[in-house]
Parts: C-alpha cells; sequence; structure tokens
C-alpha cells in the first residue's frame, strides 16, 4: 500500500474553496432552469473568489515560518499566500465584470465554474514546489483559460483565439515540461530545493542538461508570463478573447506566472543564478522593446492594452533578473496596482463595447470620459497608472523596479526601463486624448442602445471598476503598509 | 521651508487664486472638473515648493504634469492636441531622466533626505536633474513646447505655467542642482549661463517679432527665465537674492499679462497684432492696468523688476562682465518688444477686429489682475522684502552652499508656535554673534564665525 501523506488542508484552503465553488456552478448549470443560472454561477463565483481571498489572507497571517506540507511537494508561505490574495481580488473584480457582459445563457454556469477554476489553479501553482505540482498547477489554469477564451462562441474571433491560445499554450507547457524533464534528469531530484542542493552538492553548476532545463523552464514561463519573444499568441489571443476573460489573463495569469518564476529560479537554482539573471533582463529588454513600438501603432484598444501587458510583463522582469530582496519585494508590490489597472482598463473597454456593439477603438472612446464618467476617469487613472504617474500605485511599482535593478548593479537596465516608460507614455495618454480631448459628435458616433435603455447589469461593472481605481489609488497612498506586506512574503524566499 | 520657498508659495498661492477667479469669471464649461484639476494643480506645486524629501519632491513633480496635461487638453484652443502632445513628451523625457538620477542618487547615497547634508559629485547625475529642470523652465535650446502650450492654453492657465510652473524648475535648480553638486555645478556653470545668455538674447528677439500677443509673453518668458538662470548660477549673494525676486516678479508679470491676453482675446477674438489696435479709446482701465504691467515688465527703473534685473546683473557681473553687457542689452530688447505689444493693442489705427462696442475691464477681469498689479506695486516700493528675508543667515551663497543648514539657527515657524529653537543652542549663540559682527561691519570675523556655525 502506498503511504499516504499527512495533508495540511488548511494551506490549501483558497484552492478548495474555489473548487468548491466550480462544484455548485457546475451542479446549478445542471439543475437549475435556465434563467436562474447566471445568478447562481456569478454568485458562486464570486463567493468562492471572496472566500479564497479572505483564506489567503488568513494563510498569511498564520504562516509566519516557511514549510512545505503534502511531502513536500507543495509550499506553505506569506509569498505564495500574498499571490493567491492578488489572484482571487482580480478573479473577483471579474466576476462583477462578467456579469454585465452580454453572454447567451445557455454555458453561463459553465462559464463562472471554469473561472473559478482557472483562479484555483493559478493559486495552487503560486504554492508549487516541485517540478510536477509546478506541472499541475499550469495546465490546471491553462486549460481552464482555452475554454474561457472560446467559451462565448457569439464572439467573432473568440474560437480562434481559444484555439491558437490552445496551440501555443501546449506547446509552450510542452516546453516547460522538457525542460523540468531535462532537470530532473541531471540532478534527480523534483523539489526546488533539492535541485538547488543537488546542483550544490554533485557540483553540477554549468551541467549542460541543467542548463538546457532551466532554459528550456523559463521559456515556457515566458510563454505564460507573455514576455517577448514568447508573446506572440497575446495580441490575438487578447483580442479574441470575451473581455473580462482578457482582463482576468492579463492581471491574473500574469501574476501566477511571474511570481512562480521568481520561486522556481530563485529556489531551485540559485547556483546558476549568472545565467538566469542576464537571460531574464534580456527577456525584459526584448518586451519593453516589442511591447512599447508595437502599442504605439495599435488603434484598437485590447490590442493596445495586449502590447502593453508585453512590456508590463517586461517591467515585472526587470526587479526578478535583479535577483535580490528588493527585487522581490518590488515584483509582489508592483503585482498589486498593475493586477487592479488591468482587470478595470479592461472592465472600462467591455462597457464600451457592450455601448456600441462593436470592437473598440481609439476613435470610437471619443468623448467617453463626458458621457461616463465615472469610467473616463478610472480609464483616464488606469493609464496614467499604466504610464507610472503618480499618483497611482503604478509609479511606486516602477519605481521599486528600478532601484532593485540598480541594486543589483545594472543601471543600464534602469535608463532601458525609463526609457521604455518615456515612450510608452505616448500611447497611454492616446486613450486619454480620445476619451476627453475629442467630442464625440465629430466623429458622428452613436452608442447604440440594443434593447432600449441603459445598457443591463451595470452596477456590479461600476461597482468592479470603482474596487480598481480604489486599488490604484490606495496602492500609493498606503506604499508603507504594502511594502511591508511585500517584505513579510519576500522574506520566504531565500534571500 | 526656507524663505525663498515660502516666497514661491506665497506666489503660487496668489497666481492660482487670480486664475481661478479669471475662469470663474469666464465661465469654463464642465466647472467641476475645471475647478478641481486646477485645485489639484496648486497642490501639486505648492508641494514641489515645499517637499523635504527627494523621492516626495518628485512624485509632486510629476504630480503637476498631470492636471496641466489635461486642463490644456480638453479646454485649450484649436491646436491643442498638437500642444499637449509636445508638452507632455517634451516634459517626460526631462522629468524621466530626473527620476533615474533620483533612484541612483537616493540609493547610493541611502537616503532620500534634502536636508540631510550629503553632497554628490557626479556629473552624471547632476544633468538627469538639469535636464528635468531646463525642459520645464525652459532654457535654450529645450523650449520647443513652449509658444505651442503657451498659446493653446486657456488664458488662466498660461499664466500659470509661466508664472509659476517655470519658477519650480528655478526652484529645482537652487534647490537641488547647486546645493546638492556643488562640484558639477562648477564645471557646467559656463555651459548654463552661456546657454542662458543665447536663450535671454533670442528670446528677446523672438518676442519682438511674434506675430501675436501671447507669442511675445511666451518668448519674454523665455527671455526672463534665461536671465533668471543667469542669477541662479551666478551663485553668490546678489544674483540668487535678485533671482528670487525676479521670479516673484515674473510670475506677477506674465500672470497679469496672460490674463490680460485673455480679456483682450474674448474681445477681439484674436491675439494678432494685425488685427487689434486702438483699445485705449474709450476703454481707459484697460489701457491704464496694461500699461502699468507692461512698464514694470520692461523693468523700468523705480520698478521691482527693475530691482531685480539690476541685483542679477550685478551679480553675474562677478563671472564675467560679458554676461552683463548681454544682460543689458536684453534688458533694451525687453523695452522694445514690450512697447511694441503695448502700442499695437492699445494705440495706432483700430483694427478690423476691434469692435467699437467692446467692453472696457469688466468689474470680474479687475477682481483677478488688479491683485497681482497691487503685489508688484507694493513690491516696488520695497523689494528689500523679499532680496533680505529669501536665505537664512542673512548670506545667499553661504546658506546655498552650506545646503541651508544655518536655517536651523533661525527662529521659524515650530519657534514661533513651541517657543524652542530646532538648532542648538550653541549653534543659535554662534549665529547671533554673526549677525552681530555683520552688522558691525567687521567682515572678517563674521567670515570665520559663518564657517564655524
Amino acid at each position: 500500500m502506498i503511504p499516504r501523506p499527512h495533508v495540511d488542508w488548511f494551506a490549501l484552503a483558497p484552492e478548495l474553496v474555489l473548487l468548491g465553488a466550480m462544484a455548485f456552478a457546475l451542479m446549478g448549470a445542471v439543475l437549475l432552469p435556465r434563467e436562474n443560472r447566471r445568478d447562481f454561477g456569478a454568485l458562486a463565483a464570486a463567493l468562492g473568489f471572496a472566500g479564497a481571498f479572505v483564506y489567503a489572507i488568513v494563510v498569511y497571517v498564520h504562516t509566519p515560518d516557511v514549510h512545505s506540507v503534502i511531502a513536500d511537494s507543495v509550499r506553505r508561505d506569506r509569498f505564495g499566500a500574498l499571490a493567491q490574495v492578488i489572484v482571487c481580488g482580480a478573479g473577483l473584480l471579474t466576476v462583477g465584470v462578467s456579469y454585465a457582459e452580454r453572454m447567451r445563457d445557455e454555458h453561463i454556469a459553465e462559464y463562472y465554474a471554469v473561472l473559478a477554476a482557472a483562479g484555483g489553479g493559478m493559486c495552487f501553482l503560486v504554492t508549487a514546489n516541485n517540478l510536477m505540482t509546478l506541472f499541475l498547477g499550469l495546465e490546471w489554469f491553462s486549460i481552464s483559460l482555452y475554454i474561457l477564451c472560446a467559451i462565448d462562441r457569439e464572439l467573432e474571433g473568440s474560437l480562434e483565439a481559444g484555439l491558437k491560445y490552445l496551440i501555443i499554450g501546449g506547446f509552450g507547457s510542452a516546453v516547460l515540461l522538457f525542460g523540468s524533464a531535462l532537470v530532473y534528469g541531471a540532478t534527480g531530484e523534483l523539489a526546488f530545493n533539492r535541485i538547488s542542493a543537488a546542483i550544490g552538492d554533485q557540483h553540477l553548476s554549468g551541467d549542460a542538461l541543467l542548463v538546457a532545463g532551466l532554459a528550456m523552464i523559463i521559456v515556457g514561463l515566458g510563454f505564460k508570463a507573455s514576455a517577448a519573444p514568447f508573446h506572440m499568441w497575446t495580441p490575438d489571443v487578447y483580442e479574441g478573447a470575451p473581455t473580462p476573460v482578457t482582463g482576468f489573463m492579463a492581471a491574473a495569469t500574469k501574476t501566477a506566472a511571474l511570481v512562480l518564476t521568481l520561486r522556481v529560479l530563485r529556489e531551485a537554482f540559485p547556483q546558476e543564478a549568472h545565467l538566469w539573471t542576464i537571460a531574464l533582463a534580456a527577456i525584459a529588454c526584448a518586451s519593453l522593446l516589442i511591447g512599447n513600438l508595437a502599442a504605439l501603432v495599435q488603434r484598437s484598444v485590447k490590442r493596445m492594452l495586449a502590447y502593453s501587458s508585453i512590456s508590463h510583463a517586461g517591467f515585472m522582469l526587470i526587479p526578478i533578473a535583479a535577483n535580490n530582496a528588493i527585487g522581490a519585494r518590488a515584483l509582489l508590490y508592483y503585482l498589486i496596482p498593475y493586477s487592479a489597472m488591468s482587470v478595470g482598463a479592461f472592465a472600462v473597454v467591455a462597457a464600451r463595447e457592450r455601448e456600441l456593439a462593436a470592437p473598440v477603438t481609439l476613435d470610437n472612446l471619443a468623448g467617453m470620459g463626458w458621457e461616463r464618467p465615472l469610467l473616463g476617469v478610472a480609464m483616464g487613472t488606469f493609464m496614467f497608472g499604466f504610464a507610472g504617474l503618480p499618483p497611482t500605485g503604478g509609479f511606486v511599482g516602477k519605481f521599486y523596479a528600478f532601484s532593485a535593478a540598480y541594486r543589483h548593479g545594472w543601471t543600464w537596465l534602469v535608463i532601458v526601463g525609463v526609457v521604455a516608460t518615456a515612450v510608452s507614455l505616448y500611447y497611454y495618454l492616446a486613450v486619454v486624448r480620445a476619451m476627453y480631448m475629442r467630442p464625440a459628435a465629430e466623429l458622428q458616433l452613436s452608442p447604440t442602445p440594443v434593447a432600449g435603455g441603459a445598457p443591463p447589469r451595470d452596477a456590479l461593472l461600476q461597482t468592479s471598476v470603482l474596487l480598481a481605481l480604489g486599488a490604484t489609488v490606495a496602492s500609493f497612498v498606503a506604499v508603507e503598509p504594502l511594502i511591508h506586506v511585500a517584505k513579510h512574503a519576500a522574506s520566504a524566499l531565500p534571500f | 521651508m526656507y524663505g525663498f520657498s515660502l516666497w514661491l508659495v506665497g506666489l503660487t498661492v496668489v497666481v492660482q487664486a487670480a486664475a481661478i477667479a479669471y475662469a470663474f469669471w469666464a465661465g469654463r464649461t464642465g466647472a467641476r472638473a475645471y475647478f478641481g484639476l486646477m485645485l489639484l494643480l496648486t497642490a501639486a506645486i505648492v508641494g514641489v515648493f515645499t517637499a523635504q524629501d527627494l523621492l516626495l519632491f518628485y512624485v509632486f513633480w510629476e504630480a503637476m504634469l498631470l492636471p496641466l496635461y489635461v486642463l490644456i487638453g480638453v479646454w485649450g484652443g484649436a491646436g491643442r492636441l498638437g500642444a499637449t502632445i509636445k508638452f507632455v513628451i517634451y516634459t517626460m523625457a526631462g522629468s524621466l531622466l530626473m527620476l533615474a538620477a533620483v533612484i541612483v542618487l537616493g540609493l547610493s547615497q541611502g537616503t532620500f533626505d534634502l536636508t540631510a547634508s550629503w553632497q554628490s559629485s557626479s556629473d552624471w547625475l547632476f544633468l538627469g536633474f538639469v535636464a528635468a529642470f531646463a525642459v520645464k523652465a525652459p532654457l535654450f535650446p529645450l523650449h520647443g513646447w513652449l509658444p505651442d502650450a503657451y498659446r493653446e492654453s486657456p488664458p488662466e492657465v498660461s499664466a500659470v505655467l509661466s508664472g509659476i510652473v517655470s519658477k519650480a524648475a528655478i526652484y529645482g535648480f537652487i534647490r537641488i542642482a547647486i546645493t546638492k553638486f556643488p562640484e558639477p555645478t562648477k564645471d557646467f556653470r559656463t555651459v548654463i549661463l552661456v546657454l542662458a545668455a543665447v536663450g535671454l538674447v533670442y528670446g528677446s528677439l523672438l518676442a519682438f517679432r511674434a506675430p501675436d500677443i501671447r507669442g511675445v509673453i511666451a518668448y519674454s518668458s523665455l527671455a526672463q527665465l534665461g536671465l533668471i538662470t543667469f542669477g541662479v548660477f551666478a551663485v553668490n549673494d546678489l544674483g540668487l537674492n535678485g533671482a528670487v525676486l525676479q521670479m516673484v516678479n515674473h510670475g506677477l508679470i506674465t500672470g497679469s499679462l496672460f490674463l490680460l491676453a485673455g480679456g483682450i482675446e474674448r474681445r477681439a477674438t484674436t491675439g494678432e497684432f494685425a488685427r487689434l489696435g486702438g483699445f485705449a479709446r474709450g476703454r481707459p482701465i484697460l489701457a491704464t492696468v496694461l500699461m502699468t504691467t507692461g512698464i514694470i515688465g520692461l523693468a523700468v527703473p523705480g520698478s521691482s523688476a527693475f530691482a531685480g534685473e539690476f541685483a542679477i546683473l550685478a551679480g553675474v557681473f562677478s563671472r564675467g562682465w560679458g554676461y552683463s553687457v548681454v544682460g543689458a542689452v536684453a534688458i533694451v530688447l525687453a523695452a522694445m518688444y514690450m512697447l511694441r505689444l503695448i502700442s499695437a493693442v492699445l494705440h495706432e489705427r483700430v483694427g478690423p477686429a476691434v469692435a467699437p462696442e467692446a467692453l472696457d475691464l469688466r468689474p470680474g477681469e479687475l477682481g483677478a489682475i488688479v491683485p497681482l498689479l497691487a503685489c508688484l506695486l507694493a513690491l516696488s516700493v520695497w523689494p528689500a522684502a523679499i532680496t533680505e528675508r529669501s536665505f537664512a543667515g542673512d548670506r545667499a551663497a553661504s546658506a546655498v552652499t552650506n545646503q541651508f543648514r544655518v536655517a536651523a539657527g533661525r527662529p521659524r515657524l515650530d519657534y514661533i508656535l513651541v517657543g524652542r529653537s530646532v538648532g542648538s543652542e550653541q549653534q543659535h549663540a554662534c549665529l547671533k554673534k554673526y549677525r552681530q559682527a555683520l552688522k558691525a561691519g567687521r567682515y572678517g570675523e563674521a567670515s570665520s564665525l559663518a564657517e564655524t556655525c
């Protein structure tokens, strides 16, 4: 009989709550009459994300020390818990945004069920402690996202987006798995800390098999974080997927992938730091370059935001590449306002899309700032935040990321980041310009009210946007407590 | 907080109050957003002048950009989109260089505290800061954004932009560039002084050739900021005191000139000299106010602007007589462009755009402009109010080069409120002796005391 390990259920609580929510939503999809499914599914997912959010906070509070649980396959620490908080927060906001989406109600409960499942997968991934759980978590949320991208069959390009994501994401996963196999082959270990110990004991540093495996793991994670040059799926998938899903992908997927990148590199491959810091710095520069330059010429707001998320992957890889304690802190802090801004910005795009019943471009944003004051102000703030202007958390995040690079001795990376920020300002401000400085009449746009009157169920979307706006600004105002939290979380990693 | 930052805070509040009053009178659409942004702008500028921390300074510095961008972009003239893009790109290019410098400087010094006694000798960091300040001021040749932004903004925003925001840059020169980088300041002094001289003459010439009111004021600002930079980078008592006085003067003068320009454009629908003229006939109040402001602006002896410019030129004389000659020539040019503006608007033939029924200045406009003018007249009577009260320890140059640390010995607000000085008793006594020696004319003793304090 196989000995069963002791299971620390508490450490798994966020994932379990989300899985429970998924089960409830799926039951609803089968058992409830069609007209109740939307409400029930949304409620189940919202409660799931809220419960997981609270549980992640509780885990954070009750885990001052790091320990491995469940036969060392899962790590229970504040680093993972804080990432779970961010993921669940993004998920909760996404539920609010999705509720307003005009979607056929035959698969609506499944939509919420899969959303909760994706959140659970990400929560699991960020606590992964060996290469198996890493791959398990990655596939868990990736498969959920493939479905979410393609779920709205009436949306033009949705199926294409799902298929594209499936193929390229599958390729990324395969590379990651192959890399894991090579690392296992070289060291004979799966757990992160034992890999590091094996590299030290057996003097494997620089071993060809190990380095090849490490490179493939970085590539696989780069696909998930949509960092250049592994970004080619991003614009098409972001554009084609239902907009709330895009927001969730931009915020939560990136959070999970980047946090895990830092964890696996720092815990499993500290001896190879001289290699992966350079590699990540190069990937960061490529992402900044490609993301920013491509975003400059986009007319579609969703595509522009997709390229902006690529450039932000670059910004957030800078502190990882810096490989120091301040870098870990910077990454965790930056993810908070970044996730809020991403979900919020895509929520505004979703609202506009629904108003116009057409894809949102820079042209048909004209006059939106005056028509929808809350959404306009929020979108403006998100754009200023992405560009790193105070008073938003984006400023502090960039500041910390650059500080980490400087601490590492890479002033050139600071300069690259600063130049990229300057370039990015042009396309972020283009949105503000379109919303506020061009009258709607100039373009003869008329919002097409479908089925008469104001779009339905807008209240939840507006609440979500308001919460995202609050998080964006509050993360600037309350920078000290947040940095404190990030500091405690980052101390779980061996720096 | 030092004397000169208090003066600048005062200038900010006065000019902003006038600008907001003018906007209220002019009736801007979207009033809630407009006045909210104006107040946000005021807060940001006051923050820049009072920040005691490098990072906080940067945050406020960036926070100025945000409301300005929206104010110009939404409420500006027909060419506002191009103007805002230029403005933002120029400013951000400068201030992001400053961000890099702030990060490197703060982390290498281990503190962002401006009141701490660290100094740096890095030329690159110095240039990072100077780039940001030189764009915002602007200094020649970084003034590309200036004419568009000043022409396309609503008049009261132009007033704020040229009257106060440019002073934030000069403040940065004094508070950070010179104070924290003494050696690079010496190395680059000649370069900056020459650029200022070029800007002074070039701006004056362009102002003389400009075809409209706002063009004249915009380019005259470029020239005046060159002059103020003269005073600042002379780094001596006369230069610094004169520069502070001239900052306040210039803020008040361009503030009222832009508001007047706004009033004239409202009446004539244009600011082009070719279509203006003869405004004085039947509009005595407008003529009087514009004439008075213009005359003070051209630094007629007896005006506060004369006092400021004289002190600056006397100060920069010690860095080379050539600078003083350039400055004196520019003052002549200032008289030329200012008189050209006055005669083209007020006198000459009645222009095609000037309707006979166009009204004189209304009480609302007077309420905004007259307080500025009153401040100018008061300063003309008593310029020493500023020149003698800008820097602690009675000596501007030593206050700046000693990083304002002498300020601790002077009674400050907390001293007045709770009756204790921030500096130690010893320091206090030492400074008392120093001031006594200075008053009695024992300069040798005074300078040795200044060293020890």
